[in-house]
């Protein structure tokens, strides 16, 4: 398990136990936070999980691959900290990551 | 605003629907009801990462136990319901069970198209549908087997895909002259067959199977033109069947599908129809219905009903969306090519990255196909939804790219 906070637009914060292995968009999903749609389930189809990732984090998160950097930059507000959470697995180094949800993922 | 929802299937749709109905105020009894035995699960990933193993049966879940109890959802996972009494406002499983409803969600979902041949119940003839099936399928998928896959749809061609990787040889059979004929263009077919004999996958088109041979497992399948393609394993993915038998024994409107109106609402202003089971207006295609297979459906519908139920304003429609993984390709499609009279292919096949766009005669966009190209389908989906207009030799010009062609649609 790594630690997950999701900070929703509102401010509202979520603290949650995620299983090393699985996937940032998961843990949201799975733990009802609201703010992370997901459609597709994790395949990045659909561009409906992006967060922006803390900037103390984004380095560790490594680099989008290429489906995803391509599918990113169509998403709303796009900033450097963008990333698909689908696309990030959890690992022991990312225990304590913290990510903002954006107003909408329509 | 009703105080008893009863919501009938446990799938995609289902959970969405009781997602949504929490999500918008509703604090009512909310009663879910599968008859699979699992909590709701995501299907998609049963013919590509849970079949190969990469994802396990945790995270094809869609949400936990706790996550239900804490939506305050009754589940009940092996409720199989065979009547619906319109008048009593109530459906009974088959074991005797009756729930009562204000409003009720019919997401029932479809179920396998049989093979309708000699030799369809050996073993080793599989079907994909459920988690179940993935692993009766995954179980028979060992290194060296012969695979023989009927019908070259996406299930087919997923279940290929999966299959080369773990080292089985694959052929595949398809009654027409081209896979994927009944959803894609010659040249998404061109594509994915071209793709799937260079991984070494087998391909037949134009045959017609006769029977399965075999004493008690399979040993081949037999085809019109006197071959027999001797096989292991058979995968048997000739489509689906809605599954809206109650809802037409209880006077429904349902030929192909439950019809319901564009808040997902049927011929009974107390029930609802979402997902596979469901024949829906085709609000971006004039006036159209039909059934959408897909999980863009499910999800859309739902948040449709749920919205329709609490009064809340109706969710804006997308163009319709599907994917496919196979390989190291991903296939995005928006909209329904029905209609189209020309298309348009944007890049270069041979790259395995482009995209073909469907237009009608105004130079309407309708569909886009895209192989490895998120622009192409995310400008192309967003430009079906509002109708737009573009200009066929812009899209075919790689110098312009998807944003300024959206921004001028």
């Amino acid at each position: 398990m790594a630690k997950v906070t999701y900070i929703e637009h509102s401010g509202t914060e979520h603290v949650i136990e995620v299983p090393v292995g699985t996937t940032i968009m998961e843990g949201a999903v799975k733990n009802r936070v609201p703010g992370i749609d997901a459609d597709c389930g994790g395949a990045c189809a659909c561009a409906t999980c992006h967060v922006f990732v803390d900037a103390a984090w984004i380095e560790k998160t490594g680099k989008p691959g290429s489906m995803e950097e391509s599918m990113l930059d169509f998403a709303e507000g796009v900033t450097p900290l963008s990333r698909l959470s689908c696309q990030i697995s959890m690992t022991a180094e990312l225990d304590g990551i913290v990510v903002r949800l954006p107003a909408a993922q329509h | 605003m009703p105080s008893r929802i009863v919501i009938v299937g446990a799938g995609q749709a289902a959970t969405q629907a009781a997602t949504s109905l929490r999500a918008g105020g509703y604090d009512g009894h909310l009663v879910l009801l599968g008859n699979e035995g699992l909590l709701p699960y995501q299907r998609p990933p049963l013919s590509k990462a849970y079949l190969s193993g990469a994802m396990g049966l945790d995270r094809v879940v869609l949400k936990p136990m706790e996550a239900w109890d804490e939506d305050k959802v009754e589940v009940h996972l092996d409720a199989e319901v065979t009547a619906l009494d319109r008048q009593a406002k109530s459906v009974t499983t088959r074991d005797g069970q009756t729930f009562v409803y204000d409003a009720l969600i019919l997401a029932t979902g479809s179920r396998v198209r049989a093979l309708p041949c000699p030799g369809a119940d050996l073993q080793g003839v599989h079907y994909l549908r459920s988690i179940a099936d993935a692993d009766g399928l995954g179980q028979d998928m060992q290194s060296g087997k012969r695979l023989v896959v009927i019908g070259g749809g996406y299930i087919g061609l997923e279940v290929a895909a999966v299959a080369r990787k773990a080292g089985l040889e694959v052929t595949i059979l398809e009654a027409a002259p081209r896979v994927l004929a009944r959803v894609a263009p010659p040249v998404i077919s061109d594509f994915f067959q071209t793709l799937h004999r260079d991984a070494g996958v087998t391909i037949l088109t134009d045959v017609k199977v006769t029977a399965i041979e075999g004493t008690d497992c399979v040993a081949g399948v037999a085809l019109a033109d006197g071959r027999t393609i001797p096989a292991d394993l058979v995968l048997v993915g000739i489509g689906i069947i809605p599954n809206a038998e109650v809802a037409r024994e209880a006077g429904l409107k349902a030929e192909d599908g439950i019809e319901t109106d564009v808040d997902a609402r049927t011929s009974d202003p107390a029930i609802f129809a979402i997902g596979d089971c469901a024949s829906r207006p085709l609000v971006h295609y004039g006036q159209r219905r039909g059934r959408l297979e897909s999980v863009h459906n499910a999800l859309e519908q739902a948040k449709l009903a749920a919205a329709a139920i609490l009064g809340l304003p109706r969710p804006v429609e997308e163009a319709p969306w599907f994917w496919s993984d196979q390989y190291d390709i991903k296939l995005q499609i928006a909209g329904l090519s029905t209609g189209a009279t020309y298309s348009v292919v944007r890049g270069d096949p041979s790259q395995k990255r482009f995209a073909v766009f469907h237009l009608d005669a105004d130079n309407r966009l309708l569909a886009v196909d895209a192989i490895n190209a998120p622009p192409e389908f995310i400008v192309g989906k967003q430009v079906i939804a509002r109708h737009g207009q573009l200009a066929p030799a812009r899209l075919a010009d790689m110098s312009v790219s998807m944003k300024e062609i959206g921004a001028g649609a």
